[in-house]
């Protein structure tokens, strides 16, 4: 909303506006001062390329600036090895292989051929090369694509914009954007096609926001002709530094006579933006290429270390140690070896002087021989391998067409690309609640006026009936039924509404079913329509019709409010965005329509209601245009029927609805503000359109007033709420229309309304705020509207102040802010507003399953308390069996009291025998200020013990800080996993402090997702993400590693054990290509693939059984344990890999490498079967890489044997294979070897699986079955969990003294059983605990 | 128009949506105990079959090392003596079955030593003649003599240098008279050591490859003089050279010297008494090292190794018998859905 600051400076003399600045002493001196210490360094002065147009280089003055062309590459091509080899150097473990192929090259320690040796990391360096420079490549491709898009440059020669190409922009150009173009570089606008001077840009390219924004024409420049003519322009834009703020820019623009103009965001067009709504812009080019504040933000993925990745770690040093105590047995061994020859055997090699090491020399050189041999032993190709299985497990994630939203047609997203497996393991969410649990789809539901509820019953069964098509698409496995919308339904009189939609819903489901929309999509007519409220109608009419009641009628101020105090836009429907299209023609739309107005029974007719005098009718010259044009059609309708009710004038004759106010759009930055203005629009007080110095306003009566806009104050975090400044058309007053948050604005109030007029003592602040509190309470939005009327002396004192603040370049927020304050005060309360922010569809379901998995969920909210708890029932975040702790607490003493007493009764109940096997739902509320002092570090402990036992947690008015500080304490203190999700920039901190950020990209714009991890479009999204693919990417990853570190140390085992029988000399038995082989091919895809798509169990099973989900927390399948009982394994298994052979071998005439190719054969075998255990489902791709890996195996080691003659010559692979595979006894001993090397594992898994089946496994044997058979299970499953809590003795209420309302959040313990028969129970009695009393 | 505008949308196949049929094998006790039982018996099988294979093959193994003072060879142990010949005398209670493999064995010698293994010189030993000349470096220390000018050693190399060199006369004792029996040394070496991988420069007389080369030092005779009797069995492609050049894998074996498949002993060595003569040469006891004859004849499955049977039928019937406890535990913990 800054970005739309309001300038009021065209109205008003300029010399009076821009002198005062450019006088201004103060200023002035402060500049000077600035510009002293930091020299030139925080600005930069651009002037126009066009005088200088044809002159060599060195004359350009702006030659400094660098060109648009962009570049985005990593590399350049003669550059690319160097660059990547030392990008790669970086790595620790690269430089670890790098050092042994060194020590390779050292005589007296090499195990191998030194060349040989440097092959797989030369292999492994390559492959990182190819990746690397295949990405590079495509960023290549898109920068030349971007770099030769055409656009339009001024030519001095030919007088006109010529086609250029992006990359020959170059700061000082003037750029011309003709509708729907992209603008090249960040410009200055100084014209627009628009008289105005305003044009409008769609920033998606750039944050994802799809609103559009408006810019307007730097003011104070006379160049507000029709032609705007560059050469003209011959005047300095001096602008700060380029930075990446998107909503932040300073300029000024020294004109001849000295005086300078500024400018702010308002005029800049940024790079990537699309020009919208406007024919044509022209700007100077101020950023170009690499300091345009799009390329300034664009980030490299974030590089996050997972939890797997620090535990693997950790094992990597264990393996490390475990090398370096392998080679230490052999350095000792070799010592001992030869210390026991009694004189020099012929198999001694002394070297060439024919002289021998001392056995202590010997046994230190091999030290470092034995770290070559057993090198593997540290995986080499893991690091690869993850990187690669991680490539694959984000490639299914994001080809999901679960997660994919087909509304706004997004795929889930991946930004961290290497935290995938942490998704499976998530122990606390951390979650927004507006847009992130809820649509952030604004609908308007009731409001108040003058202390005087208008419960809007007919609209909220409209909304009821919209429901209906949505409720049914309930999620098979959700057993209860989602918490009715009964709880939402307001009703403050005898009738119930809910028995009137249940007797509705059935008529009018029927017939909204026929031709339902499929897609209810953002802003909908259904959506965006309001039923009026009868009395309130009759109210307006009332006030309508009393003549004079301008100036004092709150009705009328209430929808003008409602109508000016926004920066909604509008738009003309014949623009190309759909989104917010207002209206179609569409039967459906009237279909339903049409069923519902006849639900409002006799619709009060406003016919007479709004006719008014024709001199009333406003006017300010400017606006004759339009008026004139909407006016025929008004005067028509005068017969008929008025605008005033939409659903009323469904019938009117179509011919009149072309040219009515139905084709307009509202453009919205927050979605309140849109269903605002619709509410307002169905009272007939429409918007017709804003300009930044006018709002025009149809009345009910069908005339257009069109308001003054003297200032906007915006909206902004600390003050809650904004103001519109206008001056009345008719009483020619200065009023000030303010609306916010209840807080925000009870405490600002003064005289109330009308006071002296009406004489009534009515205390409508009390009367508001009661009705608010209510609101809160059934989870609406609130908004107060007050209006002020300012004196004209009083107007001119601020807007001096005002305009001052304005023009600071230091602190002008503050300024801004300060200035703001200062008139908003004094206020008179008008009403409320209660809106809808609608739950996302299966929120409830979600939640229920997450926690279900064992993950606590948090909800972080801004919102009132009130509000926040009954969204919290609403979305079965609390239960109503919980017991709700709220905390509240008005100073530290008693917040310190509430924890120990409640941490007290927790503990008491816990250490209660009664209690053994049942579990306690308890939940908290607790509000910014508390939480402040909860946090605080004395507290910190209790609180986190406390919310650790807590089932769910709420927090309620909590800022963006307090939203990472909570993130961070929990994530420290508790040490868990966890991960938070959120849809706005209030969200940022906290989704970068958790360990994964999860960015919802929804109404509010796309910093979150910006900042995050992964980018989903619903809430729901979360279940498979989290239950499904966390899971599997954990599992997989897990297993793939413990498999990896196995793998490495049976294989290289083998070697080692060859020690004891050649000396502890470091002979390898098996060729030394074919052990790199065997690592880099035999054996390295089976892996990949069982990391990328092993499926333990099926996706409908996870989601179905979410507690599977709990074998991935804390420590999950990888632990300690799991990694040395692989360890063991794999020793086991080298042992019986090698002395099976040695035994059958013993005391032959078996040569070396005829020994080692059994082994290796086996070798292979046994990795490859025990994979093959491993591996829970087998597809095609499972069968053709693991048959594929053994024929590749046996393919290449015979034509090596055969090819390799005198090859590598320590080893003599020639014909080995051949021979051996003619002998019956390699055969023998191969299947020998492998069933006794695999024979404890598998059966450690049989027996396991049978004996103690985990719940995985069960869930697996599930799986089989077939559908019908497995959903009675699965039923079974879950009735026989849900049940088994039923009898727990619940905690008595620990004090809490600040309770505000005991009544609604302690609601009497229910038995679940007593609601689990039936649905309609159920209903019932949640309706009765949900619904708060209400008078 | 919402199916349109869908162009995010994933593609809905089976591999993409990780569906694809996939076959799930469970690992419970049920299951298993069919196959378990198979190979149980299969493996019983097998192992009895190598058994009694095993138990066929006659070995006999004499140990002519010569370290006890009552030995025949023990005045030949001493290093310093040269040229010694000893008698050994061994009798033969039945029949030795032919084709009789005569052997000789080593032990506590570590062929399979790195620096050993590598002292050699591949192209050389293929015949490259310029490798006689400037042999690679990888034989040194063995690859000029020092002592002669620091001419070129062919065959160069620690392996090489090391080559056995005892020799050895069986005679059977028939009526007081000694009557030789013949060795055949033709195909003791692989095929493709004598036919591709080993090969003696393309001159001739083989001598004059030689010409500027000395013999390994610790050789009484140059390669091209190895087998007086057949000059095919000369230089790099000589018998017990190839045979010696295939390095043993573990320090106690036995490497193939002859074979008895001629004449009177083409059915094997009749009972009776026979006289080995020995041209003991080979120190061994520089590194507590043993030598020793081995007679045996050979099955389909090589030597005489009865541990390859056993452990079949150990493992066959530990499955048989896994089986079983199988049975038990499926009995007892069946995941009440399989049936």
């Amino acid at each position: 909303m800054e970005r739309q600051r309001s300038l009021m400076e065209r109205e008003r003399p300029r010399w009076w506006s821009w002198q005062r600045w450019g006088h201004s002493a103060c200023y002035k001196k402060k500049d000077r001062k600035r510009k002293k210490i930091k020299g030139q360094e925080r600005e930069r002065a651009v002037v126009s390329n066009l005088p200088y147009e044809g002159l060599g280089k060195a004359k350009q003055p702006n030659r400094y600036f660098p060109g648009n062309a962009i570049k985005t590459t990593k590399y350049t091509l003669l550059l690319f090895i160097p660059m990547n080899l030392f990008e790669q150097f970086h790595r620790l473990a690269n430089i670890y292989f790098v050092g042994l192929a060194i020590l390779n090259f050292v005589p007296v320690v090499n195990a191998f051929q030194p060349e040989v040796a440097l092959i797989p990391i030369c292999v492994i360096f390559s492959l990182t090369a190819l990746k690397d420079a295949w990405e590079d490549f495509r960023r290549y491709q898109s920068d030349r694509k971007l770099n030769n898009t055409p656009c339009l440059v001024y030519s001095r020669k030919e007088k006109r914009f010529t086609e250029r190409r992006w990359k020959d922009v170059r700061v000082g150009d003037f750029v011309k954007v003709v509708c729907n173009e992209i603008v090249p570089a960040d410009l200055l606008l100084l014209h627009t096609s628009d008289p105005n001077g305003v044009c409008h840009i769609e920033t998606s390219n750039l944050d994802g926001e799809t609103t559009l924004k408006q810019r307007m024409v730097m003011s104070g420049l006379c160049i507000s002709d029709p032609e705007f003519e560059p050469e003209n322009f011959n005047t300095v834009v001096v602008c700060e530094k380029p930075n990446n703020n998107l909503n932040h820019f300073k300029c000024y623009v020294e004109k001849p006579d000295k005086d300078k103009v500024g400018a702010g965001i308002e005029s800049l067009l940024l790079r990537g933006c699309k020009m919208r709504n406007t024919d044509h812009a022209v700007g100077i080019v101020v950023y170009a290429g690499r300091e345009t504040k799009s390329m300034l933000n664009i980030n490299r993925p974030r590089y996050k270390r997972s939890k797997l990745e620090r535990k693997l770690n950790i094992d990597v040093i264990f393996c490390v140690i475990l090398l370096f105590s392998m080679c230490l047995v052999g350095a000792l061994g070799h010592f001992l070896w030869l210390q026991a020859l009694p004189s020099v055997p012929p198999y001694l090699v002394p070297d060439s002087n024919g002289h021998l090491d001392s056995p202590g020399l010997s046994g230190f050189y091999m030290f470092f021989t034995m770290i070559i041999l057993l090198q593997i032993l540290i995986p080499i190709s893991l690091y690869v391998s993850i990187e690669l299985v991680k490539i694959g497990q984000i490639y299914f994630i994001t080809n999901d067409i679960d997660l994919h939203d087909d509304k706004t047609d997004r795929r889930v997203q991946c930004k961290s690309l290497n935290i995938t497996e942490d998704l499976g393991q998530i122990q606390y969410i951390f979650s927004d609640k507006t847009g992130t649990l809820t649509e952030n789809k604004m609908v308007f539901r009731r409001c108040c006026i003058m202390g005087t509820e208008y419960p809007h019953k007919e609209n909220a069964i409209r909304l009821a009936v919209l429901d209906g098509p949505d409720s049914g698409e309930e999620v098979i496995f959700n057993q209860r039924p989602q918490p009715p919308q009964t709880g939402w339904s307001l009703d403050t009189e005898g009738d119930n509404p809910d028995d009137m939609q249940h007797h509705h819903d059935n008529q009018c489901k029927s017939k909204v079913k026929g031709n339902a929309p499929s897609d209810v999509a953002f802003s909908s007519p259904l959506e965006t329509e309001v039923i009026p409220d009868r009395k309130l109608l009759q109210q307006i009419s009332r006030a309508g019709s009393s003549s004079g009641s301008w100036k004092t009628d709150p009705y009328l101020d209430f929808f003008l409010g409602l109508a000016i105090c926004n920066t909604v836009m509008v738009s003309m429907a014949t623009a190309q965005r759909q989104r917010v299209s207002e209206f179609s023609h569409s039967g459906q739309a009237n279909n339903s329509l049409n069923t519902l107005s006849n639900l409002v029974k006799s619709p009060v007719s406003l016919r007479h209601i709004f006719t008014k005098p024709k001199k009333n009718r406003t006017i300010l010259e400017d606006s004759v245009v339009e008026e004139e044009h909407f006016n025929p059609p008004v005067k028509k309708e005068e017969s008929g029927d008025t605008n005033g009710l939409q659903m009323c004038t469904l019938h009117a004759p179509s011919d009149t609805t072309a040219t009515t106010p139905d084709h307009l759009s509202y453009e919205a930055e927050s979605p309140d503000e849109a269903a605002l203005v619709y509410a307002a629009k169905a009272y007939g007080f429409t918007l017709l359109d804003r300009t930044p110095h006018s709002v025009t306003v149809r009345l009910p009566s069908g005339d257009n007033l069109v308001f003054e806009v003297l200032d906007t104050l915006t909206f902004d975090a600390n003050r809650k709420r904004m103001s519109v400044l206008v001056r009345h058309p008719l009483t020619k007053e200065y009023v000030l229309y303010t609306k916010g948050a209840d807080y925000a604005i009870m405490e600002l109030l003064g005289t109330p309304y009308a006071e002296h007029l009406s004489g009534k003592q009515k205390n409508i602040a009390a009367g508001t705020q009661y009705h608010l509190d209510c609101y809160a309470k059934d989870g609406l939005r609130t908004l107060c509207f007050t209006k002020k009327v300012v004196s004209d002396k009083a107007y001119e004192r601020w807007s001096v102040n005002r305009l001052r603040a304005l023009a600071a370049i230091d602190n002008r927020e503050e300024l801004v802010m300060d200035s703001a304050v200062q008139l908003e005060k004094d206020l008179s309360l008008l009403g409320a507003t209660g809106i809808e922010d609608r739950l996302q569809e299966s929120v409830p379901d979600t939640i229920v399953a997450l926690r279900e998995a064992g993950i606590q969920v948090w909800v972080l909210t801004g919102d009132k308390p009130e509000t926040a708890v009954n969204i919290g029932y609403a979305c079965r975040l609390l239960e109503e069996e919980d017991l709700v702790i709220n905390m509240s607490c008005k100073n530290k003493l008693e917040c310190t009291s509430i924890l120990d007493c409640t941490l007290e009764e927790v503990r008491r109940y816990s250490e209660d025998p009664r209690n053994v096997g049942t579990t306690q739902d308890i939940s908290l509320v607790i509000d910014g200020r508390t939480l402040t002092m909860a946090l605080s570090l004395d507290l910190q402990d209790r609180f986190v013990d406390l919310a650790k036992r807590c089932r769910s947690v709420l927090c309620c008015r909590v800022t963006p800080l307090q939203k990472s500080r909570v993130v961070k304490v929990v994530r420290e203190k508790l040490k868990v996993m966890t991960l938070a999700v959120g849809d706005g920039a209030n969200d940022v901190n906290m989704i970068q402090a958790a360990d994964i950020g999860i960015g919802l990209s929804g109404q509010e714009g796309m910093q979150a997702v910006m900042a995050s991890d992964f980018a989903i479009s619903r809430f729901k999204h979360l279940k498979k993400l989290l239950l499904v693919h966390g899971h599997w990417c954990y599992t997989r990853l897990a297993n793939m590693i413990i498999y990896f570190f196995y793998k490495n140390v049976a294989y290289v085992n083998l070697l080692f054990w060859y020690q004891f029988f050649c000396g502890f000399s470091g002979t390898a038995m098996i060729d030394y290509w074919l052990m790199i082989f065997f690592n880099l091919f035999f054996t390295s895809l089976p892996p990949i693939m069982f990391g990328i798509m092993d499926k333990d169990v099926s996706a409908e099973m996870l989601l179905g059984v979410p507690e599977l989900y709990r074998t991935g927390q804390g420590e999950g399948e990888y632990t300690f344990l799991t990694f040395w009982v692989s360890m063991l394994d794999a020793f086991y298994q080298s042992l019986v890999c090698f002395f099976i052979p040695y035994l059958a071998y013993q005391d032959s005439d078996i040569d070396i490498f005829t020994f080692g190719t059994p082994l290796n054969t086996i070798s292979l075998f046994t990795i490859l079967l025990h994979l093959s255990i491993e591996i829970k489902a087998w597809t095609v791709v499972h069968w053709v890489i693991m048959l594929g890996s053994v024929a590749l195996y046996f393919i290449v080691t015979l034509a090596y044997s055969a090819i390799c003659v005198t090859c590598n010559p320590p080893s003599n692979p020639y014909w080995i294979l051949q021979s051996q595979m003619a002998d019956p006894m390699f055969y023998l001993l191969c299947i020998i070897t492998t069933v006794v090397a695999l024979m404890p594992r598998y059966m450690f898994h049989v027996l396991k699986n049978s004996i103690a089946p985990s719940p995985l496994v069960q869930a697996r044997h599930l799986d089989r079955l077939d559908q019908s058979t497995r959903d009675e299970w699965m039923k079974e499953w879950r009735s026989f969990r849900s049940t088994s809590p039923v009898k727990r003795h619940r905690l008595s209420t620990p004090p809490t003294p600040t309770l505000e309302t005991p009544a609604d959040i302690y609601p009497q313990p229910v038995s679940p059983s007593d609601f689990m028969e039936d649905e309609f129970t159920l209903n019932d009695l949640t309706e009765n605990y949900q619904r708060p009393v209400q008078t | 128009m919402v199916k349109q505008e869908l162009a995010n949308r994933p593609d809905n196949t089976a591999f993409t949506q990780q569906r694809l049929p996939a076959w799930q094998p469970m690992l419970s006790a049920g299951i298993i105990i069919p196959g378990f039982v198979l190979i149980g018996l299969a493996f019983i099988g097998i192992g009895v079959a190598l058994f009694v294979t095993s138990r066929s093959i006659q070995v006999l193994e004499i140990d002519y090392t010569g370290v006890e003072t009552s030995h025949p060879c023990f005045t030949c142990s001493d290093p310093d003596v040269k040229k010694c010949v000893c008698q050994l005398d061994f009798t033969i209670d039945s029949l030795f079955k032919g084709p009789v493999f005569f052997y000789y064995g080593l032990n506590n010698y570590f062929q399979n030593y790195r620096k050993y293994g590598a002292s050699k010189d591949d192209d050389q030993l293929s015949g490259d003649l310029s490798n006689f000349k400037s042999p690679s470096d990888t034989c040194s220390p063995y690859e000029y003599d020092s002592n002669n000018n620091d001419k070129p050693i062919a065959p160069c190399g620690s392996i090489a240098n090391s080559m056995f060199n005892d020799t050895f006369k069986l005679y059977q004792k028939v009526n007081g008279s000694k009557k030789l029996v013949p060795f055949d040394g033709k195909g003791i070496a692989w095929w493709t050591d004598y036919n591709v991988k080993y090969r003696n420069p393309d001159v001739s007389p083989l001598k004059n490859a030689f010409n500027g080369t000395v013999k390994p030092l610790f050789w009484p005779k140059p390669a091209y003089e190895l087998d007086p009797s057949d000059p095919a069995n000369n230089g790099f492609i000589n018998q017990d050279f190839l045979v010696w050049m295939r390095r043993a894998a573990l320090p106690d074996f036995r490497k193939l010297y002859r074979r008895i498949t001629e004449g009177d002993y083409r059915l094997g060595l009749p009972a009776g008494d026979y006289n080995l003569e020995i041209a003991y040469n080979y120190p061994v006891l520089s590194f507590d090292g043993r030598k020793k004859v081995v007679f045996s004849n050979v099955s389909w499955m090589g030597g005489k190794n009865e541990f390859l049977g056993i452990a079949y039928l150990v493992i066959g019937s530990m499955c048989v018998f896994m089986s079983l406890v199988m049975l038990i535990v499926y009995a007892k913990f069946k995941f009440p859905e399989e049936d």
